[in-house]
């Protein structure tokens, strides 16, 4: 047996003594979580910057505040958001007990990425721990660093059979990907995103799919271009660029493409002094294959701000390129770097239709003081997510839903949602043998009587709203009343 | 005649030109469907019969009421439903506008199925046009006189720009299939599943999957064995025991069984008569291979049959038969048995019940039945299932509040009422910033320092003391 199958084993193994259901278990193994991302935040850092050159406030920034936020919002909420939801009821139903109630879904497997390994690994986890699963934690093996932190550190705080963390490459991936899961949670490219799904189709596993793409970013001439285009370089070059919901590009119109260009490479020099390199907030490339990746996307592009690099230290300046076209290498793919190309539209009609030209990306960014474009842009396109006048900032909101749609994924997470994500939402009628002559209606031998009353009573929907209660009830004491009579006379 | 790829460059464009997303629209054709339901009654009827000698007071019930029911429900609420849902939101982004809006996600496929041929593609197409989508609808070829019917009535009374009918077998729906959609919704059987969701891959397109298992049906404790058995049989032999949430199998002690076994009897007499073929409240198997498949099954069985075995070739008829003896290895057990044919297993505990359907495939329903709560609570705790309940069948899944799908082998995803909605919407997250604050917003640009730094923490400890979470940056 594989060392894969092993970890899925026990897990499951785990999962089946039951001791995952109780709220108590969850709210402790979350508080244990809590504690490890708390007085491990050396161990955290130094990994990070090791795999991205992570600066040492990037670490909490970036990563750990996001985490200490969801995992208290967890604690604090799990017994709302694990209690059965009462839902409406049919007349039929009236004395019933109707309601839902989330059950964990079992073992889910929770594939993490390099760029922010421990928001995407972790960030998941947090919801498949609150909703009761196992989970098998698979670090990406890119960020090899970060992936030994938690391979070594966190078996000392959750429980080791439950959450098991299993490392590797692509071998030991596939391995895993053999066995059966209640759920897969991915998050990276469309590309292997295919084969996670192909894998998961074989055992009908549902898969959450936290994918990317080109993420736009239209500056209308109307805004404040200063703060717009600092939230913007913020955006882009936080982590060199190396985010799922960076701003891919620019949109703008061509009077504005100067001040745009001169207002972030103000904003480049202020946050990275004039010499990025030396700069410890500045980030670098995960590792020489997507630096050349990187490099090859410049071909045939004006630079107009940076460009330099240093394929030693997989180093590529904050990059701003001027009167990009859009079959222009770097609007090809996912950029996924510090390269932010701008092209010129000639308004937001241009703009919208440029967007919808594309597949659905995971973000789209709009900067405009004209609250009713961005009203019309939102309405007029689609993505993941919506953010005005702002960059990467509703990723941080646990009340929102975050997942792609279309090419950038399926699923969402965050908050309430990653917990009634990864829970099976469960329909129950809880009803009594009693009450037995109401039924008598519905069964054969069937007439015309017995039908009408049944079109009329077995399947209507009780909308207090607009019959009122008292009617409603009435109704109800009639009906019930006739049904005895009816027994009665039997 | 169209081909397929006409059909769905023109329902695209349909989609693309926006005419599905205004509310007035939506609610057009959702009351244009009450109408084709109003106006077609008869026709319904007549197909019902043609295709499953369906009683009518089952198809009026399971393919009509139920249907009509639902589209009240969204005409109702789809203004509610479509609004968008502001959320908490923390001190740094109270002047922040953060709201979920749910959108269409395009053009979207419902495959139906055979045995309820009606509701089972129109239910879902309900949700697809609530939430603004487009649809291709591919009924199945099984229900034939259904499906010459919904390809007769649907462009009848939908528009023909956005919702369109391909009919076709196995090898029209897998061509159907290559094309690129944004969602797929199917009802079905689990192996024709997985080829759908390979179908899925290539394009990364979500599914809903509605699928079946064996309905596992418990008897235990202290129970009123008239009412149950009236109940289980009504469950388990409408539409001839061919319904997704029939209760396939009974497991109960031998003194439940011996106790149960004559007001099964009685329940059949008073339901069928002592002649089930000559009642008209009796279903027929759609197929002769469905027909073969389960007398098949019936001859594999080591059981023995206490009550019905009769069939009839000509007619598809099979008598409403129970079966008891049955051991786990028997045939009736080693798959979904969508018949009128219902096995019963002893146990000897609650215990080694609860073990027997957990050692199985969770169903897409199980079902308890019980006098003492106590029994019912520890059989809902200790299983998992699609939809569970308690002291009836089938009765579940007539409620739009409740989400009606499986887990696991029993299928993902689920719909009903306003499930249905969000099924085919997606659920964009949104936030709307201003230009102030961008003192606040300083915090977090580089050159990163030890203050700054603090300064987020204790805004993040701030919001721990009751306000609604989300990171200050």
């Amino acid at each position: 047996m594989s060392r894969e199958q092993k970890a899925v084993e026990r897990a499951r193994k785990a999962f089946l003594t039951g001791r995952s259901k109780s709220l108590e278990y969850r709210i402790t193994q979350l508080k244990n979580l809590l504690r490890f991302v708390r007085e491990r935040q050396n161990e955290i850092a130094e990994g990070l910057k090791k795999d991205l050159r992570r600066s040492e406030f990037g670490t909490p920034l970036y990563e750990t505040l996001g985490l200490e936020s969801e995992i208290n919002l967890a604690v604090r909420k799990l017994k709302d958001w694990a209690a059965p939801r009462p839902v409406s009821k049919s007349m039929m139903t009236i004395s019933d007990q109707v309601y839902i109630q989330p059950e964990p879904l079992g073992v889910v497997l929770v594939i993490g990425a390099w760029n922010y390994p421990w928001a995407v690994t972790i960030g998941p986890l947090i919801g498949a721990i609150a909703a009761g699963n196992a989970a098998v934690i698979k670090p990406s093996e890119v960020s090899s660093h970060t992936s030994k932190v938690m391979e070594d550190l966190l078996p000392l705080y959750l429980d080791k059979e439950l959450y098991p963390v299993v490392t590797g490459g692509v071998t030991e991936t596939q391995e895993l990907l053999k066995q059966r899961f209640d759920h897969i949670f991915y998050t990276g490219n469309g590309t292997v995103a295919k084969i996670i799904m192909e894998a998961a189709a074989k055992h009908l596993t549902p898969s959450t799919l936290e994918l990317g793409g080109k993420s736009p970013c239209y500056i209308d001439n109307n805004c404040d271009l200063a703060v717009a285009c600092r939230r913007i370089a913020w955006g882009k070059y936080s982590n060199c660029g190396q985010t799922c919901i960076a701003p891919d590009y620019i949109l703008c119109d061509p009077s504005i493409q100067d001040r745009v260009i001169e207002e972030i490479k103000k904003n480049i020099k202020e946050f990275y002094t004039e010499d990025p390199k030396k700069c410890l907030d500045y980030g670098r490339i995960i590792n020489e294959r997507h630096f050349k990746r990187l490099m090859a996307l410049l071909e045939g592009s004006s630079v107009a701000v940076g460009g330099e690099n240093d394929e030693s230290e997989c180093y590529i300046a904050p990059t701003v390129l001027r009167d990009v076209k859009p079959d222009a290498k770097v609007m090809q793919e996912e950029i996924f770097g510090p390269l932010l190309p701008v092209l010129t539209v000639s308004g937001a009609d241009e703009a919208i239709k440029f967007i919808n030209q594309r597949e659905k990306p995971l973000a789209l960014y709009i900067f405009s003081s004209d609250n009713k474009l961005i009203k019309r842009m939102i309405a007029e396109t689609s993505s993941g997510g919506v953010l005005a006048n702002d960059c990467l900032m509703h990723f941080s909101v646990s009340s929102l839903p975050f997942g792609g749609v279309g090419n950038s994924g399926m699923g969402r997470y965050h908050g309430k949602y990653g917990f009634d994500h990864l829970s099976h939402l469960r329909g129950c009628l809880i009803k009594q043998l009693k009450m037995e002559g109401v039924n008598k209606m519905r069964y054969p031998p069937h007439t015309a009587d017995k039908l009408g009353w049944a079109r009329f009573f077995i399947l209507k929907h009780v909308d207090f709203g607009s019959l009122g209660r008292m009617a409603l009830l009435a109704l109800l004491v009639v009906f019930v009343a006739v049904i005895l009579q009816r027994n009665y006379t039997d | 005649m169209e081909s397929q790829k006409q059909v769905l460059e023109r329902v695209r464009g349909a989609f693309r030109s926006g005419v599905t997303r205004p509310v007035q629209f939506r609610l057009t054709q959702l009351e244009a469907m009450m109408s084709l339901f109003e106006d077609n009654e008869t026709q319904i009827l007549e197909a019902m019969h043609k295709d499953l000698a369906k009683p009518k007071f089952e198809a009026v019930l399971s393919e009509i009421e139920i249907v009509v029911n639902d589209i009240c429900c969204t005409i109702s609420n789809l203004q509610t439903w479509m609004q968008d849902s502001y959320v908490a939101t923390n001190l740094a982004t109270k002047l922040d506008d953060c709201f979920v809006r749910r959108e269409p996600l395009g053009v979207v496929l419902i495959i139906g199925a055979w045995n309820y041929p009606l509701q089972l593609i129109l239910s879902p197409l309900i949700g697809a046009i609530a939430a603004g989508n487009c649809a291709i609808l591919k009924p199945s070829e099984i229900s034939q006189a259904t499906e010459k019917l919904i390809a007769e009535l649907i462009p009848k009374y939908l528009s023909q720009e956005c919702y369109a009918v391909i009919c076709g077998g196995a090898e029209e729906t897998k061509t159907l299939l290559e094309n690129k959609f944004d969602h797929i919704f199917y009802t079905g059987s689990q192996s024709v599943a997985r080829c759908i969701l390979q179908a899925a891959v290539v394009h990364l397109t979500p599914v809903t999957l509605e699928l079946g298992g064996k309905c596992p049906c418990l008897i235990y404790g202290r129970l009123d064995m008239k009412a149950a058995a009236k109940r289980l049989v009504w469950a388990k032999f409408f539409n001839a025991g061919q319904s997704c949430v029939a209760p396939d199998y009974v497991l109960c002690t031998a003194e439940t069984r011996e106790m149960l076994l004559p007001f099964i009897k009685e329940a059949l007499e008073s339901f069928y008569g002592s002649e089930p073929q000559q009642s008209p409240d009796m279903g027929r198997i759609v197929t002769d291979r469905h027909w073969n498949r389960l007398v098949e099954l019936l001859k594999k069985s080591e059981g023995k049959v206490v009550i019905g075995g009769q069939s009839v070739k000509e007619t598809k008829y099979i008598a409403p038969t129970v079966v008891v003896d049955v051991k786990e290895s028997d045939a009736l057990m080693q798959e979904e048995i969508f018949g009128p044919i219902l096995p019963i297993l002893t146990i000897k505990s609650l215990d080694e019940g609860i073990n027997f359907m957990n050692e199985r495939e969770k169903p897409l329903a199980l079902y308890a039945f019980s006098d003492e709560s106590q029994v019912v609570k520890t059989v809902l705790e200790r299983t998992s299932s699609g939809g569970f309940c308690s002291n009836d069948g089938i009765a579940h899944m007539t409620l739009p509040g409740l989400p009606f799908g499986g887990v696991g082998a029993s299928g993902m995803g689920n719909y009903h009422g306003r499930w249905s909605f969000e099924t085919f919407s997606h659920k964009r997250g949104c936030m709307l910033r201003g230009w102030g604050l961008e003192r606040v917003n300083v915090l977090r640009y580089p050159p990163y320092t030890e203050s700054n730094l603090s300064w987020l923490r204790w805004a993040t400890t701030a919001k721990k003391k009751g306000w609604a979470s989300c990171s200050v940056m």
